[in-house]
């Protein structure tokens, strides 16, 4: 092996090839669609539901092709700042996640990383230049739900259960009941929460009682409550995810009010990219009109609405994305009425 | 207060207080087993949850509901094994090893499941233990619905009760397991290993606790989540005190638990709104520490309870 000689001129081009080698590599990668690196961090697995809307909306800007997309799931509060650092060490440009139990701290980290956007869920306002916040707002389908209960339930009688009457709870509760007053004065309601986000068997439990007081028609805000319809022959409305196809509701679930996080993750993406990002408060990108929530389809209800309360809820649904109508936003906890 | 006599005479306040009660039932008989041998398992919870994970999948994969039982219970004597390797054999502390085999199993639970089935975004579902008509029987007016419309497996877990009072009480087995938890010595000198008592207790009180688990995954419900346990395999812990140890009283305990918790779910419906709901629930949990302190004033706890045995130790 020789030893090259350092010239003067070799010296030179290596010093000016190094840069340039550096911003071609640079301008390359920008030319790559600027794809931007983007963090889910999830308190739950991604198997449950409100966090799975989360991971679907990225997973699909994902594939195709417009980020690329890392995430941690199963994440408690207790251990969510440092993986929030960790994250923002790493280099991503964007991280949607969920910042109820630390609005505080989640903020003191996006004050720290003034270069990276966050988009978190989290009930409060947005914060500093980099802080925007988003909640599910689906309590319009609800109120489109509620007005088909109405006129299915032949005891005037419908039940609800819930986790914990926490606002984003309350709120859909309330759209659903006042949905079905609108189509049917006499209607009553039983109200339960289990105090868990997570326990089918006691949500099952809860419905069962329901039941017993005379409900046919049940509103299932938590898992476990589909099953209790189906075991007992009566209807069930699905919430978050269209629990007719995904939780087995053929012939229960007669629709359901969806939740979709891809427009409020597409807008903040494009925004990220274009550099315009901002603290926002996503509230209604997660609401009718902006694509952030619709009503399932009927699927094989389609037959057992009647035409009339189908036009009805079409016609109301129009009105709502036009903002013509306006679904009252009511975050009290909601109490039984019979 | 009308109202509230009113859900006693409603049989699907039995019904419920029944199913409710299973899980609770197998768990504490379970804890029993293994307290009534000196050891103390609170691995139950994380037993219970990976109880209630490997039954399910085993179903899940295609097995039948009653292998699927098997399996769990197999899994759960798994873990009774290795909690008896470090508080029996090891003579190791009960308390710390129990909850590293709670912290272990439930996670070793999740992270099962995820490698098992990585891209489902709602928990996939099996079909679960449906309920039996029994001629004549389901048919009665209210015992019909309260008693006779629940599954197979229902029906096991009271089953299991009168079998291990017999086995506890009645065989030289029992004898033996007992003994080991009042006087490991006289164990000893029977020409008994105390260990390999203590283990086989632990191993299968653990079988007990999983199965417990498992009917939440395959008779209360029909999929599996890492959370589904929520704290009942605790509750089962304190059920044995309750119980002052005596296998016939922890069913009546875990019966106890469970009507409370139905007699809630009502109690919560009522009109008002005055009672927080808060309050309901936190009902079963309050009476259940109230009827324990005027049960435990006479608990005669097994006397070599957290006592490692060692052989040849002089004590």
């Amino acid at each position: 092996m020789t030893l090259r000689k350092i010239t003067k001129r070799r010296f030179l081009a290596y010093a000016l090839a190094v840069p340039i080698a550096a911003q071609v590599a640079i301008t390359s990668h920008a030319a790559q669609a600027a794809k931007i690196k983007v963090a889910g961090i999830y308190t739950q697995p991604i198997q449950q539901k409100w966090d799975a809307r989360l991971h679907q909306a990225l997973d699909k800007a994902a594939n195709a092709g417009d980020i690329e997309y890392v995430f941690s799931e199963k994440v408690a509060n207790t251990d969510y700042v440092r993986v929030l650092r960790e994250y923002a060490e790493s280099g991503v440009n964007l991280i949607v996640g969920e910042a109820f139990g630390i609005s505080k701290e989640a903020r003191q980290v996006a004050d720290d990383y003034p270069n990276i956007s966050f988009l978190m869920g989290d009930p409060f306002e947005p914060h500093g230049s980099n802080f925007a916040v988003f909640d599910n707002y689906i309590h319009e389908p609800c109120y489109l739900m509620g007005m088909i209960a109405g006129t299915m339930t032949k005891s005037n009688k419908i039940g609800m259960v819930g986790g914990y009457p926490i606002g984003e709870v309350n709120r859909l509760f309330h759209a659903f009941m006042a949905g079905a007053r609108s189509t049917n004065p006499d209607v009553e309601f039983k109200v339960n929460f289990i105090g868990s986000w997570y326990d089918p068997p006691k949500a099952k439990e809860a419905a069962f009682a329901q039941i017993e007081t005379g409900v046919d028609v049940l509103y299932a805000e938590r898992a476990g409550v589909v099953d209790a319809a189906r075991e007992k022959g009566i209807v069930a409305f699905g919430n978050v995810n269209d629990m007719n196809k995904e939780e087995n509701g053929t012939d229960v679930v007669v629709t359901s009010a969806l939740w979709h996080m891809e427009s409020a993750i597409g807008n903040a993406i494009a925004e990220v990219k274009a550099g315009t990002f901002k603290a926002a408060n996503y509230k209604e990108w997660t609401m009718m009109a902006k694509g952030g929530a619709s009503l399932a389809p009927y699927y094989e209800f389609d037959s057992q609405i009647s035409a009339d309360v189908k036009a009805k809820v079409a016609k109301l649904q129009s009105e709502i994305m036009s903002g013509s109508f306006t679904v009252e936003i009511n975050d009290e906890e909601p109490k039984s009425t019979f | 207060m009308s109202d509230l006599l009113e859900i006693f005479l409603t049989a699907g306040f039995w019904a419920a207080t029944i199913r409710i009660a299973c899980p609770l039932i197998l768990g504490t008989i379970g804890e029993l087993i293994c307290e009534r041998a000196g050891v103390l398992n609170l691995g139950i919870e994380g037993i219970m949850t990976i109880g209630a994970m490997s039954g399910w999948m085993w179903v899940y994969q295609g097995g039948d509901l009653w292998t699927g039982l098997m399996f769990a219970a197999f899994i759960g004597a798994l873990f009774g094994l290795l909690h008896s390797l470090f508080a029996v054999h090891l003579g190791l502390s009960q308390h710390v090893s129990g909850i590293g085999i709670t912290m272990l199993a439930s996670s070793l639970s999740f992270f099962v499941f995820r490698m098992m089935l990585p891209s489902s975004t709602t928990p996939p579902k099996i079909v679960p233990f449906r309920p039996i008509n029994i001629p004549g029987l389901s048919d009665m007016p209210f015992f019909g619905e309260a008693i006779f419309s629940h599954t197979p497996m229902t029906y096991f877990c009271f089953a299991v009760v009168p079998v291990v009072i017999y086995v506890l009480y009645r065989t030289p087995v029992g004898l033996a397991v007992r003994m080991a938890g009042e006087n490991p010595m006289a164990v000893e000198a029977q020409g008994i290993n105390v260990l390999t008592v203590r283990t086989a207790a632990v191993a299968t009180g653990s079988a007990f606790m999983a199965v417990g688990g498992a009917y939440l995954t395959m008779s209360a419900f029909d999929a599996f989540y890492f959370g589904m346990i929520n704290g009942r395999g605790w509750i089962c812990v304190a059920l044995v005190i309750f119980a002052s140890w005596r296998p016939g009283k922890a069913l009546l305990g875990a019966l106890l638990f469970a009507g409370l918790d139905a007699m809630q779910v009502r109690a919560q419906q009522f009109t008002g709104g005055l009672i927080p709901y808060q309050f309901f629930l936190m009902l079963p949990y309050v009476l259940s520490i109230a009827a324990m302190i005027v049960m435990a004033r006479r608990a005669q706890y097994p006397k070599a309870l957290l006592i490692p045995f060692r052989r040849g130790e002089r004590i």
